[in-house]
C-alpha cells in the first residue's frame, strides 16, 4: 500500500498560490477557510523562500492524539481524515497541529467555532466515496477517482509534490542530484558561490 | 458547511500561530489579511456573500450527467496554459490538470487554477445597460445596438469617422482581433488599438526594426536549453508563473547562472543567482555598462557580428562612453558587479535575454529593447536554441492581436497602411479598393496612422486644431480593455466627463462605470470571455492554440464576433464584411474567420495554421516534446507545437512552424531562418545583406533581398510555379507582375518556390545595431521626464517636444520642471500574481480576491521611518499630477492616493512600488456605489495610474509607467 505524502521543494516554490486556488476551486472552499496556504520567509530579502503548507497527514498525528471525541481516522494510504458529524469544534487539534492546518468556519461567543475543516489530501471523508453528502462536507474525493491532490497536480513549478511517498522522494532526490551540491544544500550557493560546470 | 459564506473566523488565533513562521509583520501576504479580518476584507467578505451563495447553489456539481472534457487556453498571461474543463449538462463543474500540454505540463498559477470562477461567479455584466440620470437602466441588445449605433452614425455625420475610437483587446481570439481591425476599416478609421500599445509596442517596433519580426525569438520551453539566463525588467514569478517551470529547469539542469536586473528584489530575483539592483529607467546605461566590459575584453562574437550585424562599430563608439564609474553614477550599480555579469554571460553561452514591461514602458522603451537585442547580437546568441530574445508578452493573446494588426499603424499582419496594403486586404476581403477608400473621410486619413490608445484622452481634451483629423474624439469604445491601466488618471477622467458617449463592451463594467462623474451617456454591453467562445490564440512563443467553447456565453453575454455582426448590420456593411464567413442565426463561425486571415497574413506566416491543423495539434498534445516542442510521432509528426509563426505558405504546404527565429542551423522548410532583409540591399554604401551566412540547404549561399516574381524569373526559378500560381501573380500584378513580392502573392507560390530552394522569402539581411530611422539610431541613455537627479538631466536630457499619432507629444517641456524637491521618491509599478491587467475580472473572482484584499505601496523601511510610517498604515501617495495634469487640476484637490504602506526591503531606498490592478477608489473615495448592482468587483482600491504621470515613447507612444516620482505622507 502506498504511503501518501506531500513534499515541498522550496527551491522551486515561487509563491504563485496556484495550490491555494486549485484547492478552493476543487472543493468550493468558502472565503476565509484556507486548507492550504503559502508562507514566505524573509519576504523581500535575499534568501526569500516560500513554502506551501497544508495538513501533512502525519504518521503519528497529534490531532488524532488530542481529539476528545476521536473524530479522526487514518486511511490505508496514510491520509488523516476526520468526521464532521463527530467533530465538536473544540479546537484542540489546532493547538496540537505543528502546521496550523485545522480551520474553523466561525468565531462566535463562548469559543464556538463550528466543525473543523482541513486538507483531506483530496480524499473526502467517512461518507461513501463521491456522494453528494461527502462532497458537501469534505469536497471532492480525487483519490477515489484514481487521481492525486489537485494542488500538487497544478503546481506551477512542480515545487509541491503529492502522492506515494517513495515516488515523490525519488523525484526530489533526482532533482537535488541534478542541481548539484550548490543549490541542493541550504545556504551553499550564498556561502561558496556557483559550483563549477561539470 | 462548505457552501456557506462566512465573514468571521478565528483569525486572531491563526495570526498568532503563524507569527513566528512568517517572520513578523512585514510580508505582504500575512494571514491576517487573507483571513478576511482586515477592515477592507471584512467589507469585501460581507458583500461577497450577497452574490455568490445563489450562484454556488446553481452551479453545484450535478450528481448525474455525462462529464465532458473541453480544452481551452487560460485567459490570463501569454504562457498559453491549456485548461481542461469538466462540463456536465452545460455547467463547468471542475478543472483537471492538462499534463499532455507541452507548454504547461498540467501546471497553473493562482489565476489559471481559479479560472472556473469566470463562468461560475456572478459578478459579471448580465445584460446591456445604460446610465440614465445617474442610474443604471436595463436594455435589450437590440435597443442598445440601436441607441449606440444611432449616436455613432450621428457623430460620423457631424465630426467624421475618426471621432469614434475603437479600443479593442488582447483578450480577443485571433479571429476576434482580426475581425475587429477589419471592422474598424469598414467603419472608416485607423483609430483602433489594444493593450499592446501600453505593453510591448516598443518591443514590437524596436525588435522588428532590428532583425525583422517583433516577437519572442525562441520559446518558454527552449529556455531549458539555456546556459545562462539574463532577465531585465520582468518578474515572471508573478506575471508568468508557469514559465518558471522551464526557467528553473534550465537553471537546475544546466547549472545555469540566473541574473535578474530589476529595481526591486522581486519574487523572481529570489530564485536568481545574481540580483542587479538598478535605478528605474537606466536600462541602456546598464546594458552599455555590461557591454563595456565585454568589448574591453574582446569577449564578443566577432564572426557573427561581421556576417550578420550592421552598424556595430557605431555601438562600440557609444558604449565607450559608459565607463564603470559613469555607469555607477547613472544606474547605481557598481562596476565590479557588471564586470562579473559580463564575464558570466561570456562564459555561459548561449544565454537567453528575457524582458517584459520593466523594459518597455518607458519614454525610451523602443531604445531599451534595442540595447537588449544588441547585447545578444554581440555574443551571437540570437538565432540559437538556448539563446535568443525571449520577450514575455503580457495578455493571453496580445501577440496574436498585435499580429492581427489591431493597431492604429497597420492592417493585419504588419502590412502597414500604404495603398498597396489596402489593395492587398481588399483582395482578401473580396471588396473593391474603391469601396474601402469611400469608407474613409479621405485617402490621406486612410493612410495616416491613427491615435494611439495611450493618448485617447488627449484626443478628447486637446484643442481641436492640435488634433490632426477632422475633429476631437466624440465617442470612446472600451471593448475588452481596462481604463485604470492607462496613466494620467485625472486627465482620463476629465476626458470621460467631456466626451459625448462612452461604450464598454466587456464581461465586467470596468473602471469607466465607477470613475466618471457622468449622469448619462455610458453604455455597458456584456461580452463573454474567451472561455465561452471558439477560436485560436497565440502564446508568447508564437504558437497558435485552438480553444473550444467551454460553456455557452453566460447570462446575456455574446461573443465579440457576434457583437461585431450586430454593429455591422446596424451600420449597413454586414453583407460586404461578412461575405466570406458563415453566420448562422447571428452566430459567426470562427473557423471561417481564421481561414480568411490565413489567406491574407503571408508576411508573418499566419497562413499555414488552418483550423484543421490547429485542432489536430490540440487533440494530439501528448505527442509533442516539452523541450523541443516537436512531435516525434502521431499525426502531427515533424510539426512544432502550435506551428509558431512563420508557418510559411498554405496549410497544404505542411510547413512545421518556426520554433527558433533566425536559426540558420536548420533548413527554412524545417523551421530554419535568417535575419530579414527589411531595408533592402544597402544603406549609404554599406551592405545590409548577410555575408556568407545562410540557412542550411539554401541555394543562395549569401545575403539576398526579398523574393518577388521578378527575382524568381532572374534566378530561373519561376518555372517551378504552377500555372495557377502564375495566373494569380499576374492577376495581382497586372502590368507590373514582376514587382509582385512574396507577401502580396495570394497563391503563396513565390513563398513555396523560395523555400523549396532553401531560401527565406523575406530575404537574408543583417540585423541592424544602428536603426537610422529611429530618434536615437544607437540607443543612448536619457533621463526620465520626472527625474530625481537634476545633474544627470543636464548631461542626459530627453528629446525635444515633437508630434506623433495625430497629437503633440511633450518631452523637454516636462523634464525642464524640477519635481524632485516636492516629490523625492521614485515611483514604479508592476504586477501581482493573483491579479491581471486592470484586474476587473480577477478582482471579481472570489478565490483570487481573498488573497489580495487591499491596495498597497511598497516603501523601503528607511524612507518610512523618516516619515513615521509603520507597516500597513494608511498613507497618502501624492502625485506630480497635482501640479501637472496637462489640462489643469483643482489646487484644492491634490492628486493623492490613499493606500496601505507595506514596509519592505524589496524596494531600495528612495524607491516605491505599487501594483496597478486596482480600481474603484478615487483620491481616497470609495466609489463602489457607482457600479451596477451585483457587477462590482469584490476588491476595490486606488488605481496606481491615477498617480502615474505623463511620458510617451517617441516611436510608439508607449506610456511611461515605470519611472515617475511621488511623495508619501502618513494619513
Amino acid at each position: 500500500m502506498a504511503r501518501m505524502k506531500f513534499l515541498l521543494d522550496a527551491e522551486r516554490c515561487i509563491e504563485c498560490n496556484a495550490c491555494v486556488t486549485a484547492c478552493k476551486n476543487e472543493h468550493e472552499v468558502p472565503w476565509g477557510i484556507n486548507r492550504r496556504r503559502v508562507v514566505t520567509l524573509n519576504d523581500g530579502k535575499p534568501g526569500e523562500r516560500s513554502i506551501s503548507m497544508a495538513c501533512m497527514h502525519c504518521t503519528d498525528a497529534p490531532c488524532m492524539a488530542v481529539c476528545p471525541v476521536d473524530c479522526f481516522y487514518k486511511t490505508a494510504d496514510g491520509v488523516v481524515l476526520h468526521s464532521k458529524d463527530l467533530c465538536i469544534g473544540c479546537g484542540y487539534c489546532f493547538y496540537a497541529c505543528p502546521f496550523g492546518a485545522p480551520q474553523y468556519p466561525q468565531a462566535g461567543n463562548f469559543g464556538s467555532r463550528g466543525k473543523m475543516d482541513k486538507c483531506t489530501f483530496c480524499n473526502g471523508g467517512p461518507e461513501a466515496d463521491n456522494t453528494p453528502a461527502e462532497y458537501a462536507k469534505y469536497g471532492r474525493n480525487r483519490i477515489a477517482e484514481g487521481k492525486l491532490p489537485l494542488c500538487a497536480e497544478m503546481c506551477a513549478t512542480k515545487a509541491l509534490l503529492g502522492g506515494d511517498g517513495d515516488v515523490i522522494a525519488g523525484i526530489y532526490r533526482e532533482r537535488t542530484a541534478t542541481r548539484g551540491y550548490g543549490s541542493g544544500a541550504w545556504g551553499w550557493s550564498t556561502a561558496y558561490g556557483q559550483p563549477p560546470r561539470s | 458547511m462548505l457552501t456557506r459564506k462566512s465573514s468571521h473566523l478565528s483569525g486572531t488565533r491563526l495570526t498568532k500561530a503563524f507569527a513566528g513562521v512568517t517572520g513578523g509583520a512585514v510580508d505582504r501576504r500575512t494571514f491576517l489579511r487573507r483571513s478576511g479580518l482586515a477592515a477592507g476584507g471584512l467589507a469585501a467578505a460581507s458583500t461577497l456573500s450577497l452574490g455568490t451563495v445563489k450562484k454556488a447553489d446553481a452551479q453545484a456539481r450535478p450528481a448525474t450527467g455525462e462529464v465532458k472534457l473541453v480544452k481551452n487556453t487560460c485567459t490570463h498571461c501569454s504562457v498559453g496554459c491549456t485548461v481542461t474543463a469538466e462540463v456536465v449538462n452545460g455547467v463547468w463543474v471542475g478543472q483537471e490538470p492538462t499534463f499532455e500540454s507541452p507548454i504547461n505540463l498540467g501546471a497553473h498559477c493562482a489565476k489559471g487554477a481559479a479560472l472556473r470562477e469566470v463562468t461560475h461567479g456572478d459578478r459579471r455584466l448580465k445584460y446591456p445597460m445604460k446610465l440614465q440620470g445617474g442610474r443604471w437602466v436595463r436594455l435589450s441588445w437590440d435597443q442598445a445596438i440601436n441607441e449606440v449605433g444611432d449616436k455613432m452614425l450621428q457623430i460620423r455625420q457631424s465630426s467624421g469617422q475618426d471621432s469614434v475610437y475603437w479600443l479593442g483587446s488582447a483578450k480577443f481570439t485571433n479571429e476576434g482581433a482580426y475581425w475587429f481591425r477589419k471592422f474598424a476599416a469598414f467603419w472608416g478609421t485607423n483609430n483602433v488599438d489594444h493593450q499592446a500599445r501600453i505593453c510591448h509596442s516598443t518591443t514590437v517596433a524596436g525588435v522588428a526594426q532590428t532583425w525583422g519580426y517583433g516577437a519572442m525569438t525562441n520559446s518558454y520551453n527552449d529556455i531549458q536549453n539555456s546556459r545562462s539566463l539574463f532577465l531585465i525588467g520582468g518578474n515572471p514569478a508573478e506575471a508568468h508563473p508557469v514559465s518558471l517551470i522551464h526557467m528553473l529547469r534550465g537553471k537546475e539542469n544546466n547549472n545555469a547562472p540566473f541574473i535578474v536586473c530589476d529595481p526591486r528584489f522581486t519574487r523572481t530575483a529570489a530564485h536568481s543567482t545574481e540580483h542587479v539592483r538598478m535605478r528605474p529607467g537606466t536600462d541602456i546605461a546598464l546594458i552599455w555598462g555590461i557591454l563595456w566590459h565585454t568589448l574591453e575584453n574582446g569577449w564578443e562574437d566577432k564572426q557573427f557580428i561581421a556576417q550578420r550585424v550592421y552598424g556595430f562599430d557605431d555601438v562600440r563608439k557609444e558604449v565607450a562612453k559608459y565607463t564603470p564609474a559613469e555607469v555607477e553614477r547613472i544606474t547605481g550599480v557598481p562596476g565590479a558587479q557588471l564586470r562579473r555579469v559580463a564575464q558570466t554571460l561570456a562564459n555561459n553561452r548561449p544565454f537567453t535575454i528575457i524582458w517584459c514591461m520593466g523594459g518597455t514602458q518607458h519614454t525610451v522603451g523602443s531604445a531599451n529593447v534595442r540595447a537588449y537585442c544588441i547585447l545578444g547580437l554581440a555574443h551571437g546568441t540570437i538565432g540559437t536554441s538556448g539563446g535568443g530574445a525571449n520577450i514575455y508578452r503580457g495578455h493571453c493573446n496580445v501577440q496574436g492581436a498585435t499580429d492581427m494588426g489591431l493597431e492604429p499603424i497597420t492592417l493585419p499582419a504588419y502590412y502597414g497602411l500604404v495603398e498597396a496594403a489596402w489593395r492587398h486586404w481588399s483582395r482578401v476581403w473580396d471588396v473593391p479598393y474603391d469601396y474601402m477608400q469611400a469608407r474613409f473621410k479621405s485617402k490621406a486619413l486612410m493612410e495616416a496612422p491613427g491615435i494611439p490608445e495611450s493618448r485617447w484622452h488627449d484626443a478628447v481634451l486637446e484643442k481641436k486644431e492640435n488634433v490632426e483629423q477632422s475633429d476631437n474624439l466624440k465617442a470612446m469604445v472600451f471593448w475588452g480593455h481596462g481604463a485604470n491601466t492607462q496613466t494620467r488618471g485625472p486627465d482620463a477622467m476629465k476626458a470621460m466627463d467631456k466626451i459625448d458617449m462612452l461604450v464598454v463592451i466587456d464581461p465586467h463594467p470596468i473602471q469607466v462605470a465607477a470613475m466618471s462623474n457622468r449622469q448619462d451617456g455610458i453604455y455597458l454591453l456584456p461580452a463573454c470571455s474567451a472561455l465561452e467562445q471558439d477560436g485560436s490564440r497565440t502564446a508568447s512563443n508564437r504558437s497558435l492554440q485552438w480553444g473550444y467553447k467551454i460553456v455557452e456565453p453566460i447570462f446575456e453575454s455574446k461573443t465579440d464576433l457576434d457583437i461585431m455582426y450586430m454593429f455591422a448590420k446596424k451600420f449597413g456593411f454586414a453583407d460586404e464584411m461578412f461575405k466570406n464567413v458563415k453566420v448562422d442565426n447571428g452566430k459567426v463561425l470562427a473557423e471561417d474567420v481564421l481561414r480568411e486571415l490565413n489567406k491574407g497574413s503571408l508576411t508573418i506566416g499566419y497562413s499555414g495554421q488552418s483550423p484543421e491543423r490547429l485542432k489536430l495539434h490540440m487533440a494530439n498534445q501528448k505527442d509533442f516534446d516539452p523541450k523541443s516542442l516537436k512531435a516525434t510521432s502521431g499525426p502531427c509528426a515533424g510539426d512544432t507545437y502550435g506551428m509558431p509563426w512563420p508557418c510559411w505558405g498554405k496549410a497544404e504546404h505542411k510547413h512545421p512552424g518556426t520554433h527558433v527565429l533566425y536559426d540558420t542551423s536548420k533548413p527554412v522548410k524545417e523551421g530554419g531562418l535568417n535575419f530579414r532583409a527589411l531595408m533592402g540591399a544597402e544603406y549609404q554604401g554599406a551592405n545590409l545583406l548577410a555575408e556568407g551566412s545562410y540557412p542550411v540547404g539554401a541555394e543562395i549561399k549569401d545575403g539576398h533581398v526579398q523574393f518577388s516574381y521578378g527575382l524568381l524569373k532572374k534566378l530561373g526559378w519561376d518555372k517551378d510555379l504552377t500555372d495557377e500560381e502564375r495566373a494569380t501573380i499576374e492577376r495581382i500584378g497586372g502590368a507590373n507582375a514582376d514587382g509582385v513580392i512574396w507577401s502580396y502573392d495570394l497563391s503563396a507560390g513565390i513563398i513555396r518556390v523560395a523555400i523549396a530552394h532553401g531560401c527565406a522569402p523575406f530575404g537574408n539581411g543583417k540585423a541592424r545595431a544602428n536603426v537610422w530611422n529611429f530618434p536615437d539610431p544607437v540607443p543612448t541613455h536619457r533621463e526620465p521626464l520626472y527625474a530625481p537627479n537634476r545633474e544627470l538631466v543636464a548631461k542626459y536630457p530627453t528629446y525635444p517636444d515633437r508630434k506623433g499619432g495625430r497629437l503633440p507629444i511633450k518631452f523637454k517641456s516636462i523634464q525642464d520642471i524640477d519635481f524632485s524637491k516636492d516629490y523625492p521618491i521614485v515611483l514604479t509599478s508592476g504586477r501581482l500574481v493573483e491579479y491581471e491587467g486592470g484586474g476587473d475580472e480577477t478582482r471579481s473572482n472570489k478565490w483570487l480576491a481573498e488573497l489580495q484584499q487591499e491596495m498597497f505601496i511598497e516603501v523601503n523601511p528607511a524612507d518610512a521611518a523618516a516619515k513615521g510610517i509603520k507597516n500597513w498604515d494608511f498613507v497618502w501617495v501624492y502625485s506630480p499630477n497635482s501640479k501637472d495634469a496637462v489640462y489643469g487640476q483643482d489646487p484644492a484637490k491634490p492628486v493623492r492616493l490613499r493606500v496601505r504602506a507595506m514596509l519592505t526591503e524589496r524596494v531600495g531606498k528612495g524607491v516605491a512600488w505599487m501594483p496597478f490592478h486596482f480600481a474603484g477608489h478615487w483620491l481616497g473615495e470609495d466609489r463602489r456605489h457607482r457600479y451596477p448592482a451585483g457587477a462590482d468587483p469584490i476588491v476595490l482600491g486606488e488605481a496606481a495610474n491615477t498617480a502615474l504621470t505623463y511620458g510617451y515613447d517617441p516611436v510608439t507612444q508607449m506610456q511611461e509607467t515605470k519611472t515617475s516620482l511621488c511623495r508619501i505622507e502618513k494619513v
